[in-house]
């Protein structure tokens, strides 16, 4: 018995009146775990009940602590008849199981109901007693951190990162099962919130499992999915990157530092990393270069490998066990996983990081792409997913295949997703193929000891990335090879397409910017096999047109690379939709675009030539405002003082077609096969115009903004810490049933672009600010609906100080706390500036030497003798810090005093209530602590000294008085505030004060508004965290932060 | 092709004051965005008209989520359905309780009833404030009303603890709850040039001087008495009928004349007309003090103010420091009567008295 959960329910407020007589409740609470119950007393007529329970005791397996949550169930007493359901609360317990995560939950959770939503909330605390267990035949992967963060958490070293892992449960789904028709709908959502959530637990456990066999101790980039296959039942997967992870910057590392070896035997969670040289992926990084060269970025190879599987009867067995296959042997599944993991792993060299230490990534040969068309079928045994495993199985093999024909090793920035339609659903995959640092992953596991200087290496040069890792002589797809335009050494292809984030060392001139191709393609409604096979054939065309749109727009923008390119198709029940997101940017090291040219197929005909004349002019001149607007100006590069990046001029006019040329040249051009890159635009009939149109019609966002898909801008360093995280959904209705693909597309288009000028608006106070991470997910919920959902983040950045980024990424050296800042100005700034000799570990201890150095070589952007002066620059900035400050301070107390003293007053309450309100969190007068939310990896301006756990929730909310809350709109706006507000209470109990690399995998909505319904499904992740501030620039900067790093900074002291 | 659902929703929850105000006073989301265009908004940020309606509808809808947590205040601060920073929530409680100065002066010293409630349309008729805003706050002031109703303890510190409002505001409530409970009748024509500011500060007066909780904490161990700020001082009420003896005793009378008399004399151009007003100017006021135990006068006392002592002083053409000087001796003096046993009656009534009729005496 491996472990004793710990539960007690504190108290409840603003719960809702129950009893319409009294206008007051006799709540009582119910927590659960497993088939065990505990009820705490009925609190008589309450709206603001003190349960102040005993502790309720629950003794488990720790297999059992990682797969199920905490259930707690806040219920009316009723004497007479059966008592109501107020709510519930679901908490997952992971966190508490690992030594570096949180140590105990304790905080305000909404109570949740799948019908009414929030209804008051409850406090509880929960502490987990793990014993040691040495039975190695153990199920569990307790201790296994998990991280959504597509890139090393701050504050870790990778010492080996592993590679990939992957596994999915399946079970039907209790909507579909027979009993739906008895139960009501709260008990039917209620069954599907607790199995996803015991099915998530579980997946994750089994990834842990496959981690610890692999050697590792954590799990990067973790992306966890649910395919809602209807009748054929529930599927939930999960990817992420196997690493052994080493923590740098609690004190106590300083060991690890010294003796790597002996430290993390002492550790349970790294004891694993010994046994990191069994790594298999040491042994598929060798396997390179000699592999046959062939197409795979190009749509025209994809086609081929689009497949339709009609599954067979592959299900043989018994039929569903209910619970998520735990009856299965453990033995049997025990071996399962390891002749699995151990084939997989040397199966799939891939990657979930987008981002990677310095020196990680060699070369990137360009986007690897696979989708496969696949009919379902009701999952038969949930305990035996064999058929979809195979399927993934297929497609990785796919992409592996691609990635080889690029000469490359590897796959990194990989991703998987599904669309479902009825029947037919579309896998999908894609990564970037990679050659990866043989070196560094192999010295990683053999010789941990002396590997620290690993990464003192200079940088790797701010262009490696972009060489050809393919054979010269024998190229997968045609492009144009110069030499680079950065050292002058090495071949680099003309254009460069990524779904990973732009290397922090890679070198780029001008801004970046968001870049999107839209496509919508009408299909015939069919069913079955004809369906898939219509798909199927679409899919190649849709790709070829998604790829062809988003290679004009980038030379539109006089651009030369995309990052985080994220295509995505979507299937209806008669369209496709096609979004396909990027951030295109100017890279340094490769050739400038030629211009768009545009060519007619009836030269001659005086008006055509007219025409074509005019569109040519506002190419022209939209790509000169581009220029101009992304600050690209590619003779600046000459600062960067690597050569003459300006190629001879006779190689450049035989090389780019610029715009100046004359169309005689363009003729020469042979059209009909090859050139997929789309130089020149042909006009040959209505449909062309129209793509050139729409190309032109993309706006600009307006002055003070940029936009990205990507973790950061290219080209913005200077964040300051304002941050606003949204997530905005949109579904248009096509009442026209006529519709041509161009009206569509048109359609679609505007959609997408309306989306972004909202934002624009709403954020417009911002100015200027950069959206960042915009991540769009398309869906054709039913027929005639497009819905775009978006979540995204803006921050505030300092136009001037261009400096900053120097400034920002020094103060942190200084390696303290925000408390420390404050109180010790002189000895910080001292501090940091001596650092560059000697990066020391303050009071607080961050003795990131390694980490400073690797920071260090991604700053180098300004030139060394800028240095002095951002000294003083610094010095200036942090007297300001401190008497702000300060007079924060006594603000924030003031504010205290005021909220207090409005508590007393405000509810008649025994005052052991209030007293245990303000001790249960550090945190001020209200009892809210302010908890930040961002996609991205980090938050500006603050520096992430803990992870508490990954955050993985899923929600079910259904009405049947939609008019009455407001429509579709009112519903789904209140839906995802409740979810955010979840998210957020999450996150405090844990005594964190943010989210990082937070996503929404999913929202599905199903209305149905003449019976005045709706339902509706969101899964979100993230990434829980204490963050302090860094420092104190900018004028946004709220009291609150403040207010957050004392609260989490007594957190972590005591 | 119809927008089916649009919806936005930050982290920080996005409010855009403007449109607040403009939810506030009642816009339809239509005419909101009409406003807002007219206002300029398109020119920023390259927007189009859709995009402003997508935003107003998004922040309406907002707001009315939000309306709920705003009808008890303290909830706001603890609630973690929407994240608001405190500046922002300070904001939002004070304009939502905020009030137009026309509407309040329609329904100052009525009661806060169904039947009140009624009369809305007509009162939004005649202020040219929409129905919408007029239910809204006639709904605060009945809310405050009924909050503070059932409290112990300072009228004004119950308002600003319940509802967080600014000192100013709260003050303001504290006057509509203080003249609705009293019914102090307001509405007369005679009342019409006086505005709720007057109004209030003349509250202000009452409760601060005439109330139970005025006395202070020393006469209440506890000090924790119900409606101690909401009810007149009923003691006090008494007394204040042996201030007669002022009117009824002509020696006493006389000799106060002469004081005030003599200590006016010279200074001021309007002595004549004082010295021939005194003894009906004097009746006026210590009659009201006699009054005052009945109900009914109390409702009356601000017409009464005017009709007594304001309207002949004004058609005598005194000017504000005329009043003031008249005042202060005219109380002052009364001291100096030796037969006059009352004094701290008289001063305690003649401290409001003064600083009403200062604050009322103006066109």
């Amino acid at each position: 018995m491996p472990g004793k959960l710990k539960a007690k329910i504190v108290a409840g407020r603003h719960l809702p009146v129950m009893d319409r007589a009294s206008d007051l409740t006799d709540a009582f609470v119910e927590v659960k775990f497993g088939n065990t119950t505990f009820k705490t007393d009925v609190y008589p007529k309450s709206l603001n009940p003190q349960w102040n329970s005993e502790w309720f005791k629950f003794e488990v397996d720790d297999e059992d602590l990682q797969d199920e949550p905490l259930q707690i169930t806040v219920l009316d007493h009723d004497t007479y008849s059966a008592n109501d359901a107020i709510g519930k609360v679901y908490i997952d317990i992971d966190p508490l199981l690992c030594t570096e995560a949180a140590s105990i939950i304790s905080g305000w959770f909404p109570i949740y109901d799948t019908i009414h939503g929030i209804r008051g909330e409850i406090n509880v605390l929960v502490k987990v007693e793990l014993f040691n267990d040495l039975n190695r035949f153990r199920q569990s992967s307790c201790g296994v951190k998990f991280f959504c963060t597509t890139s090393i958490p701050r504050g870790y070293r990778a010492a080996t990162v592993h590679g990939f892992l992957e596994e999915l449960v399946v079970n039907e789904d209790p909507e579909y099962q027979w009993i739906d028709r008895i139960r009501t709908p709260r008990a039917s959502n209620e069954a599907r919130q607790r199995l996803i959530s015991l099915m998530s637990g579980e997946l994750q456990r089994k990834i842990g499992l496959k981690v610890l066999e692999m050697g590792g101790n954590a799990v990067v980039g973790y992306l966890q999915c649910f395919d809602l296959e209807g009748e054929s039942g529930l599927v939930v997967r999960a990817i992420g990157t196997a690493c052994s992870l080493e923590k740098l910057s609690s004190g106590s590392i300083l060991n690890t530092h010294t003796h790597p070896n002996t430290a993390p035997a002492s550790n349970a969670c790294n004891s694993p990393s010994k046994d990191g040289k069994e790594s298999p992926l040491a042994h598929g990084c060798r396997s390179t270069h000699n592999s046959p060269v062939h197409s795979a970025c190009s749509a025209q190879r994809l086609s081929q490998n689009f497949s339709i599987s009609v599954p067979t009867l592959i299900f043989t067995g018994m039929g569903s066990g209910g619970s998520a296959g735990k009856e299965a042997g453990p033995l049997k599944t025990l071996l399962r996983q390891q002749t699995q993991t151990a084939l997989e792993q040397r199966e799939f060299p891939f990657f979930t990081l987008t981002s990677f230490p310095p020196a990680f990534l060699l070369h990137v040969g360009g986007v690897v792409n696979a989708r496969s068309v696949k009919l379902l079928d009701r999952i038969h045994n949930p305990d035996e997913p064999e058929t979809r495993d195979a399927w993934w199985e297929e497609i990785r093999q796919e992409i592996k295949s691609h990635a080889k024909a690029l000469g490359c090793h590897a796959v990194v920035g990989y991703s998987e997703s599904t669309s479902i339609c009825e029947e037919v659903c579309i896998l999908s995959a894609s990564g970037t193929a990679a050659i990866l640092n043989p070196r560094y992953m192999r010295e990683g596991c053999l010789d941990i000891g002396s590997t620290d200087h690993r990464f003192e290496e200079p940088s790797p040069p701010t262009c490696g990335f972009c060489h050809i890792p393919y054979d010269e002589l024998n190229m997968p797809f045609p492009a144009q090879l110069t030499y680079c335009y950065h050292c002058r050494r090495q071949k680099v292809p003309d254009v460069l397409f990524t779904t990973i984030d732009l290397p922090a060392e890679a070198a780029v001139t001008g801004k970046g910017c968001l870049i999107q191709a839209r496509l919508c393609r009408l299909k015939k409604k069919a069913q079955g096999e004809v369906n898939a096979t219509a798909i199927s054939n679409l899919l190649p065309f849709m790709e070829y047109e998604l790829h062809t749109q988003l290679m004009n727009k980038l030379k539109l923008r006089s651009m030369n690379a995309l990052f985080g390119l994220r295509i995505q198709i979507s299937v209806g029940e008669n369209m496709l939709l096609g979004l396909a997101s990027a951030t295109g940017v100017y890279l340094t090291a490769l050739p400038a675009p030629g211009g768009i040219q545009i060519a007619g197929k009836t030269p001659g005909d005086p008006s055509n030539e007219q025409h074509l004349l005019t569109i040519q002019k506002r190419i022209n001149e939209a790509t000169a405002k581009n220029k101009e607007l992304y600050q690209i100006n590619p003779p600046e590069l000459t600062e960067e003082g690597v050569g003459s990046p300006i190629p001879e001029p006779r190689q450049r006019s035989r090389l780019f077609r610029s715009h100046s040329e004359s169309s005689d040249e363009i003729s020469e051009l042979d059209l009909s096969h090859g050139k997929k890159d789309a130089f020149v635009l042909e006009i040959d009939d209505t449909d062309a115009v129209e793509d050139i149109h729409s190309l032109l019609t993309d706006a600009n966002p307006p002055r003070g903004f940029y936009s990205c898909n990507t973790e950061t801008m290219p080209g913005i360093y200077n964040w300051t810490s304002g941050i606003q995280m949204f997530t905005s959904v949109r579904i248009l209705r096509l009442n026209n049933t006529n519709l041509t693909n161009q009206g569509l597309n048109k359609i679609f288009t505007d959609l997408c672009e309306n989306l972004l000028k909202s934002f624009y608006f709403k954020l417009r106070s911002m100015i200027p600010c950069c959206l960042c991470h915009l991540n769009f997910t398309v869906a054709v919920p039913e027929e005639e609906l497009i819905q775009v959902a978006v979540t995204a983040v803006a921050m505030t950045f300092d136009k001037d100080q261009t400096q900053e980024k120097l400034a920002e990424k020094l103060i942190p050296k200084g390696g303290s706390d925000t408390d420390e800042q404050l109180q010790f100005p002189m000895e910080l700034c001292a501090d940091s500036s001596t650092i560059n000799s000697q990066p020391s570990s303050k009071i607080s201890g961050v003795p990131e030497s390694t980490n400073i150095s690797s920071r260090a070589a991604s700053v180098d952007y300004g030139s060394f003798a800028d240095r002095c002066s951002t000294w003083l620059e610094l010095l200036r900035l942090k007297a300001h810090t401190i008497r702000r400050g300060s007079v924060k301070t006594s603000r924030r107390t003031q504010s205290l005093a005021h909220s207090v003293s409005s508590l007393e007053h405000s509810s008649p309450l025994p005052d052991g209530r209030s007293r245990s309100l303000r001790s249960s969190r550090s945190f001020g007068g209200s009892t809210v602590t302010v908890v930040k939310m961002t996609p991205l990896s980090f938050l500006p301006g603050t520096r992430i000294i803990k992870y508490l756990g990954i955050i993985n929730m899923f929600f079910i909310r259904e009405t049947t008085s939609l008019r009455e809350e407001g429509g579709v709109s009112g519903f789904l706006h209140s839906f995802i505030a409740e979810v955010f507000a979840m998210v957020r209470a999450h996150v405090a109990a844990l005594g964190g004060n943010a989210v990082v690399s937070y996503s929404m995998q999913d929202c599905v909505l199903m209305e149905n508004p003449n019976k005045n319904q709706a339902q509706c499904l969101i899964n979100v992740s993230g990434d829980a965290v204490i963050c302090v501030r860094e420092s104190d620039q900018d004028s946004l900067a709220s009291t609150t932060t403040i207010g957050h790093s004392c609260s989490s900074t007594t957190d972590v002291t005591t | 092709m119809s927008v089916e659902l649009d919806v936005f929703v930050g982290n920080t929850t996005i409010m855009d004051e403007e449109v607040y105000q403009l939810w506030l006073d009642g816009y339809t989301v239509i005419d909101a965005v009409k406003v807002r265009r007219e206002g300029g908004v398109l020119d920023e940020c390259e927007a189009n008209a859709d995009v402003v309606l997508s935003d107003t509808m998004d922040q309406y809808r907002t707001f009315q989520m939000c309306e709920r947590l705003l009808h008890s205040p303290p909830k706001l601060a603890n609630q973690l359905l929407f994240q608001i920073t405190p500046h922002r929530q300070t904001i939002l409680i004070e304009r939502y309780y905020a009030f137009d100065d026309a509407f309040v002066r329609e329904v100052l010293g009525k009661k806060l009833s169904k039947g009140t409630k009624k009369d809305l349309d007509d009162i939004s008729a005649k202020t040219t404030v929409t129905l919408k805003s007029c239910r809204r706050q006639f709904d605060n002031f009945k809310r405050v009303f009924k909050v503070v109703e059932e409290l112990k303890g300072p009228l004004v510190e119950n308002i600003r603890h319940h509802f967080l409002l600014s000192d100013k505001l709260a003050k303001d409530y504290a006057a509509i709850v203080f003249f609705a409970n009293n019914r102090f009748e307001t509405g007369k024509r005679k009342l019409q040039y006086l505005t709720f500011q007057d109004f209030a500060i003349c509250a202000g007066q009452l409760i601060n001087n005439w109330t139970v909780g005025a006395v202070g904490p020393d006469s209440f161990v506890d000090n924790m008495v119900e409606d101690m700020d909401v009810d007149l001082d009923k003691e006090f009420l008494q007394e204040l009928k042996e201030l007669k003896i002022l009117i009824t005793d002509k020696d006493l009378l006389d000799q106060h004349k002469s004081l005030v008399c003599t200590a006016l004399r010279g200074k001021t151009k309007a002595f004549n007309e004082m010295e021939a007003n005194f003894k009906n100017l004097s009746r006026g006021l210590v009659n009201i003090a006699a009054k005052l135990t009945n109900t009914k006068d109390v409702r009356d006392f601000f017409i009464d103010l005017v009709e007594k002592f304001i309207e002949p002083c004004r058609s005598d053409r005194w000017t504000a420091a005329d009043m003031k000087l008249y005042l202060t001796h005219y109380t002052n003096s009364v001291h100096i009567l030796d037969t006059f046993k009352h004094q701290v009656v008289w001063d305690r009534y003649m401290g409001v008295i003064k600083s009403c009729i200062f604050k009322m005496y103006h066109d």
